[in-house]
Parts: C-alpha cells; structure tokens; sequence
C-alpha cells in the first residue's frame, strides 16, 4: 500500500509547515500518548515522563527527527528507516499496537496546531504514512 | 461464579492481541482503587475533573457540524467502513464523502447518541444497551470500527478547539470514547 503522489504532496507540505517546530511537535505527540494510553509508557521505565521534563523533550526530538528522515524518503521508507526498525522491533521490542496509538497522538497533535490543513484528506494521508511507518518499525 | 470480564474477544472471532491488549490497558487504567491486587474493572469511572472537562466542551460542540465530519473522516481515512453506507449516494471521493447530505444527516444522529453518552457517563453500558444489540443483531458492525470512530471524533474535536483541546482535555475523551466502545460492543453475541 504505497503512498500516491497527491498523498505525498499532502504529507509534505503539512510537515513543512511545522517543521520549525517539529521538536514541539514530537514532544506534544508523547505527551499526549502517555497520558492518554498510560500502558505506553511501560516503554520508558528509566524516563522522567511528568509533561516539561527534559527526557521528555529530548525523546520528542527523537520522534520528530525520525519523522523528518521518513518525509525526506517517502519513497524508500524500508531502507531510509532501517536502523531504527532494529533498534525498536529487535533491542526495545516495543509492542507494535504502541505505534498506532503514538500515530494517533500525532494527528491529534497536527489536528490541533493546524487546523485549517489537517483536512479529511490529509488526514487520510497521514493515517496511511504512519500507519507505514509502523509496518516499517516492526516488520523485518 | 463466573467473573464478568467485559467483552469476550474470543466470541468476536476477532484476532489480535491488539484488541485484547488494548481493551485489557483500557479497563485496568479504569481501576481507581490502588489498595487491592489489580482487577478487571470493566466499568468506566470518571473523575469529577474529567466530567466537569467533558460536559463543558460538548456545550461548545456544534452537534450539525461535528457529527458530519467524523462520520465523514471516517469513511474517507476507512475506506471499508464504507460497507455499512451502501445506500448513502456519492461516497466516491473526499469532497464527495464530506459534502454528502445523507453522511452529514447520520454524522449528526451519531453525535446525538454521544451526548446520551455524555448525560450518563457513570452508566454507558445501560446507556447503550440497546444500540449495541442494534449494531450486533441488525447492522453487523465489527465492534473495532467504535474505536476507529472515536478515535476519528477525538482529532476532530482537537480541530475545533485548538490550544484548549490540551493533553489533559484529551485523556478525558479518549477515556469516554473508549467507554462508548466497550459498551456498544457489550451486548454483542
């Protein structure tokens, strides 16, 4: 199930938009995953999770950073990601259900900060990048 | 005696320790009581906080407008859920799905139902008990597409009300739109 052209062009652009502020992003994404969905955070046992903290904010960059490398290879998301996908699937053998709950965590978060962008389609489209991404993370 | 442990995935015929996990978390984050050894609570409880974050908002919820667009997003980012809409016209693209007069008119009874919701947070199970044998007997809806929907209505409501629709704010309707599922799931044979 790959992503179309127009799909890509609507991930990027709404990316682009809050690429300035992607660590904010990323951290708001986790924020809300973890008080949200409490299981998640069985994940992070070593963390200091409480909302400001400076591991928080770091993992949040972490998150954004990964999500910045996707958007920059859409196209090749299995290769572009690979490392990751040991690191997560093999080392952390982070439960793959968790990624769709962080995937909707961040649209919720794109939802919020752009309001007038996050229409039915991107929605849409970023539902299907994620839910990519996902498959990526945890399929080898 | 037989302990009541909510929905039985099994009888579903739904693979997936996802759904079972998710469940699973979503019950236990529900148990208040820290004192005893944890326990399958399947009733929802909601804090005073949690009620007073909920009831507020749905007051500035424009039940027209709302409704439609999740009901809408939902068909668009879910394609099958399309099957149960069969006679609802021109589902053939996004703008189509969202300008649908049909979707818009179900979009807004949905939302309705949502609001019973919300006039009986302490008792969604009695609440719905009805619509769920509904959508077990008569409409043969898999349970996971409540979630889906919920999920769909928690973006949308994060749309409308921005900055306000806080991390915390949220927690409170993930919390309600978990307990819609359950219960519309709960008369399910």
């Amino acid at each position: 199930m790959s992503l179309t052209k127009s799909e890509r062009t609507i991930i990027m652009s709404l990316w682009d938009k809050v690429s300035s502020q992607s660590e904010a992003i990323g951290t708001e994404a986790l924020e809300r995953l973890f008080l949200s969905f409490p299981q998640t955070k069985i994940s992070f046992p070593h963390f200091d999770l409480r909302p400001g903290s400076a591991q928080l904010r770091a993992h949040g960059a972490e998150v954004a950073a990964a999500l910045d490398d996707a958007v920059k290879n859409m196209d090749n998301l299995d290769s572009a990601l690979s490392s990751l996908s040991d690191l997560l699937a093999y080392k952390l053998r982070i439960d793959p259900f968790n990624f769709r709950l962080l995937s909707h965590s961040l649209q919720v978060t794109l939802a919020r900060n752009l309001p007038r962008d996050f229409t039915a389609e991107a929605q849409a489209a970023w539902d299907k990048f994620l839910g990519r991404m996902s498959d990526v993370k945890t399929a080898k | 005696m037989k302990e009541n442990k909510g929905p039985d995935h099994q009888q579903w015929g739904i693979k997936g320790q996802a759904l079972k996990q998710q469940h699973k978390a979503a019950s236990d984050t529900f148990v208040i009581d820290h004192q005893q050894a944890p326990r399958r609570d399947t009733m929802v409880h909601f804090t005073p906080e949690e009620k007073c974050i909920i009831s507020k908002q749905w007051g500035q919820v424009n039940i027209d407008e709302t409704g439609g667009e999740a009901l809408g997003r939902l068909l668009v980012v879910y394609p099958w859920t399309q099957r149960f809409f069969d006679n609802f016209g021109n589902l053939s693209s996004s703008s189509a799905i969202m300008g649908n007069p049909k979707v818009k008119a179900h979009g807004k009874k949905v939302l309705t139902s949502f609001g019973d919701a919300i006039k009986n947070m302490d008792n969604l199970k009695g609440a719905f008990a009805k619509l769920s044998e509904l959508h077990c007997d008569k409409l043969h809806v898999d349970p996971e597409n409540f979630k889906l929907l919920g999920n769909v209505l928690v973006i949308v409501l994060a749309k409308y009300f921005g900055k306000e629709f806080t991390p915390q704010v949220q927690s409170a309707w993930q919390k309600l739109v978990a307990g819609v599922a359950t219960a519309l799931a709960h008369k399910y044979h």
